[in-house]
């Protein structure tokens, strides 16, 4: 058993990380590319465009894989590479730039224009970096262009994200101020509530990544710390931690009990007094903890099955396991960096002993099986196999909502059990 | 390269898991990455299906490219022989693995499978879904049809025929199947086939034994109809039975293909009035209000061209604007664009369609869930008509669009979001009324209210946001003239603006006041 609590791998691939890796499993995955991440990215950035270069495939994927279509008018579209763009590189270059210029034509509101990279165009080598760099110097300073790769051969899900974010890193402003960066993604409404906290607390300035605009990047330097809001920013951290800033180690802001830990984390790089910190976190925590309450009845002591999806599994069953008394029978999550996890891991390892159910990367027929065979209280799974699990008699919770809902922080927490506490409820009420 | 917002139709690939999610006992081995098991939730989402399409993605990554993707592949096809026991399998490429040449078709060959193994060749960056689909079912129906098949002799049986087209994915193509059966079966035929909607691999077999064909959609069904025609011989029917008039003429067809046959069929009973409530409720005095309305339709070929028809002479509509976003079938939209003295529009361009429809001005659009999109923001009503559509246009109720009853239900589909009759001339009259306003629908409407204080969605469009740069020279509105402007209704407030505008610069008018408005509206009035 390693330090944190994963099972080994008879030959644990050299990750470059001390601990050794979860169990793996291989097979046919269900899991989307990183394309996905600009379903919420491009609300997020409210002057940022994204760009797919891409097939047919990416274009059909993003605009489907929410699900329902979004009303508004994207901020982001795919420039789908035809037959003729495949016979030749340069080709292919002048005609990426005819499609920024219209693009930039129309929409003088762009400000950061993010071309994304998809499998087609890193099998045929196309190279975005470099188109970034030449529409960059030519748009400069009105739009800055930059790039990142959504591929599936590449990227898993909201690997996309991390890969966005990362190459915001470069661009970061340098400050030698002590400052606090939050990094991740979060509905406004949830960072909104972790302004207002950090103030009470007199930390900060704090800034977040991404930012809601593309001109107020949060600077960074030696003296930034930052807390990861979101378990899957492997690079961007490591690209934070290569311009200097340190990052404070915590469990995820899930749950009352998960928020609690990572904004103490920053109340201790911060120095703030304890009697202060539970003065200012006690009525929110309050409120986490009864509407978690509220929830527990019909959840604890409920099965618990998950299927790879967004990476927050391990997190959503920590705060399942420890505040709800849920039991997970198996974690499956699409990969893991330990590093960031440590704190969740232990906190699993403490509700359910040493021996974890995590499994990464799990091929999907071989995790039908298993499902069918444990017919699990509640299966967290993606869109595709939601309905045939609910068909066959099990009730499950649409993995995809978590990375679309508001989720994190005290406020949250009562509606996050509730994600996971309808479609059991659901299933006694209806008689039909 | 084009620039693209939104899409009409996705890969040819995804042409094919309809063809195989619509089949019972077919499995599709596809190389492809991850990401392209979104596919997936296409049907378990917007069909609500019970079931996973049955494919297998071989999900290969980067570092399995150059080295066993290959390897990959046959081991992915292996094992879903191995686990789905399917009577037949098809195998192909997405847009990625058809630059990493791994030749499925080969590969899957080799394993040499107890089972017809079909290689499908669907050219990801030419071609698009609808033209997937019908390849697809070509494919299957070239190596699955006995060749040797033929008709039994006609004597002591009803005539028999295959109904072709119908997939997953399809737009009502569930409802159109069970009308049309129904409706050949009253006439005295049977239905021996249906495809690809829940036919087997086995089923295909006997493709040639059919008396004639019925191609309900040829967007997925005319390219193996063609090959059916020139291999057995078979008679095919094309009319699209959407609408009364269409529906009779199918009739009329199924009748006289029989009568080629040496079959008498009696048609009487099928085309005696009141089958379809649709005519009386046309005729009724409350549809009067539908009359000369200006409808914008757009969708897939057959059902906009179909829609335009019972739009113009079933409903007594105005059209004002037809197009399909299928190229393949750009010819017949065209013809039949021309018969209404309109251009047709043939573009798989969303911003394209967008334009159109702004600058069209109708009070309907009969669309795709894109145009519904395109309504929403314009605030016009819209119905929708064809794929793709959204979960919501997938009801629980029979809901076809083919037959009698099919009829019936465009009626109703498609007045529902009309201000009804007498309502329309209160909104009208009392425009001002504090509690109307444009954002105001029909009472029966009410859910979709966009209440007057709620901020308003910011329009963001690559195509709309053109600065309303005022000309030099062009004439000022008065104020009171841009007071009565406000109570012209506002599917027509944009036409009436351009018209006065246009009016008063060709008298060199430089003030429009009040009378300019209404010599304006006099001079334009038909
Ligand atoms: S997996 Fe690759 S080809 Fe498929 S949608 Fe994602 S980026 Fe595009």
């Amino acid at each position: 058993m390693s330090p944190d609590g994963l099972p080994f791998t008879a030959t644990p691939p050299d990750t470059g990380c001390a601990a050794p890796p979860p169990a793996v499993e291989r097979g046919q995955r269900a899991v989307f590319c990183g394309l996905t991440g600009i379903v919420w990215l491009h609300r997020k950035i409210q002057d940022a465009f994204f760009l797919v270069v891409g097939s047919r495939t990416c274009a059909h994927l993003i605009q489907s894989a929410a699900g329902v279509m979004i009303f508004a008018e994207p901020r982001f579209a795919t420039a789908i590479i035809e037959e003729r763009d495949l016979a030749g590189l340069a080709d292919a270059n002048e005609e990426l730039d005819r499609v920024v210029d219209r693009l930039l034509a129309r929409r003088p509101d762009i400000k950061l224009l993010f071309l994304v990279g998809s499998c087609p165009s890193e099998v045929i080598k196309l190279d975005l970096s470099r188109a970034a760099q030449r529409l960059s110097e030519q748009f400069s300073p009105d739009v800055r262009v930059l790039n990142y790769s959504g591929s599936g051969i590449e990227t898993t899900f909201t690997e996309g994200e991390d890969a966005c974010l990362s190459a915001l890193v470069p661009e970061l402003p340098e400050t030698e101020a002590a400052n606090l960066m939050v990094v991740g993604a979060l509905a406004d409404v949830v960072e909104d509530q972790f302004t207002r906290l950090f103030e009470q607390l007199g930390i900060g300035p704090v800034a977040f990544l991404p930012a809601r605009r593309a001109d107020a990047l949060p600077p960074v330097g030696p003296e930034t710390k930052f807390l990861l809001a979101q378990p899957f920013l492997n690079e961007t951290a490591r690209l934070l931690e290569a311009r200097g800033a340190q990052r404070l180690a915590a469990p995820f802001p899930l749950g009352a009990e998960g928020t609690d830990a990572w904004l103490k984390a920053a109340a201790d790089a911060w120095g703030v007094a304890p009697s202060h910190f539970d003065a200012v976190t006690a009525a929110p925590r309050a409120r986490a903890v009864q509407s978690t309450a509220a929830r527990r009845e019909k959840l604890a002591d409920k099965s618990l099955f998950f299927f790879p999806d967004s990476q927050l599994e391990l997190p959503i069953a920590r705060f399942l396991t420890r505040e709800l008394g849920m039991r997970p029978i198996e974690i499956g999550a699409p990969y893991l960096h330990r590093r960031h996890l440590a704190e969740e891991t232990a906190m699993l390892r403490e509700a359910l002993g040493e021996d974890l159910p995590i499994l990464e990367g799990p091929d999907v027929d071989a995790q039908l099986d298993r499902c069918r065979a444990a017919k699990p209280d509640l299966t967290v799974c993606g869109l595709g196999l939601a309905n045939p699990l609910e068909a066959e008699g099990l009730s499950t919770k649409w993995a995809i909502e978590l990375v679309f809902t508001p989720i994190q922080g005290y406020e949250q927490a009562g509606d996050l059990a509730e994600l996971f506490a309808r479609p059991l409820d659901r299933r006694t009420r209806l008689r039909v | 390269m084009k620039l693209t917002v939104w899409t009409y139709e996705g890969p040819p690939h995804i042409g094919a898991l309809r063809v195989a999610t619509a089949m019972n006992g077919l499995h599709y081995v596809l190389h492809a990455p991850q990401g392209d098991t979104y596919a997936d939730l296409l049907f378990t989402m917007i069909e609500r299906r019970g079931a996973r399409p049955p494919i297998t993605y071989t999900t290969f990554q980067a570092r399995d490219l150059g080295s066993d993707t290959a390897e990959l592949f046959k081991s992915a096809c292996a094992r879903a022989y191995e686990r789905f026991q399917p009577e037949a399998m098809i195998v192909g490429a997405s847009c990625t693995a058809e630059l990493i040449q791994d030749d499925p078709g080969g590969l899957a060959t080799a394993l040499d499978l107890p089972i017809p193994v079909i290689p499908l060749e669907l050219p990801a960056y030419q071609r698009k879904e609808a033209w997937g689909a019908a390849e697809t079912f070509y494919r299957l129906t070239r190596s699955l049809a006995d060749p040797e098949a033929r008709p039994a002799p006609l004597e002591g049986r009803r005539l028999r025929c295959n109904l072709l087209g119908p997939t997953a994915l399809g737009f009502r193509n569930r409802d159109d199947t069970d009308e049309i059966s129904l409706l050949l079966n009253r006439l005295g035929v049977d239905v021996l086939t249906t495809a690809p909607l829940n036919a087997s691999p086995s089923d295909l077999t006997h493709l040639g034994e059919a008396d004639f064909n019925v191609v309900l959609y040829p967007e997925t069904g005319d390219l193996a109809a063609r090959w059916l025609e020139r291999t057995f011989k078979t008679p095919t029917i094309r009319t699209a039975p959407i609408g009364v008039g269409a529906t009779r003429d199918f009739i009329n067809e199924v009748v006289h293909t029989a009568g080629a046959l040496g079959v008498t069929l009696n048609p009487a009973p099928l085309l005696a009035d009141g089958l379809s409530r649709l005519p009386w409720w046309s005729r009724s005095i409350d549809s009067t209000y539908l009359t000369g309305k200006r409808v914008f339709v757009f969708g897939d070929a057959t059902h906009a061209i179909a829609a335009a028809r019972v739009a113009t002479e079933e409903m007594g509509f105005e059209l004002v604007g037809l197009g399909c976003y299928n190229r393949e079938f750009a010819r017949e939209t065209r013809a039949a664009a021309e018969q209404y003295g309109l251009e047709a529009l043939i573009t798989d361009d969303y911003l394209d369609v967008e334009e159109a429809i702004a600058a069209s001005n109708p009070e309907l659009v009969l669309g795709t869930q894109m145009e519904r999109h395109i309504a929403k923001r314009l605030r016009v009503p819209c119905a929708v008509i064809s794929a793709p559509f959204h979960v919501q246009d997938h009801p629980a109720r029979r809901a076809p669009q083919m037959g009698f009853e099919g009829a019936n239900s465009l009626f109703d589909a498609w007045v529902h979001p009309l201000t009804m009759g007498l309502e329309e001339h209160l909104l009208e009259m009392f425009r001002e009324d504090f509690e109307f306003n444009d954002q105001s629908p029909a009472s029966h409407l009410g859910h979709a209210a966009a209440p007057k204080l709620a901020p308003q969605p910011v329009v963001e469009t690559l195509a709309a946001p053109k600065p309303v740069a005022v000309e030099p020279g062009a004439p000022a509105w008065a104020a009171d003239a841009e007071r009565e402007l406000k109570k012209i209704p506002f599917f027509v407030r944009s036409k009436a603006r351009r018209n006065t505008e246009s009016f008063a610069a060709e008298r060199g008018v430089a003030l429009i006041t009040v009378e300019t408005l209404y010599d304006a509206k006099a001079h334009y009035a038909r």
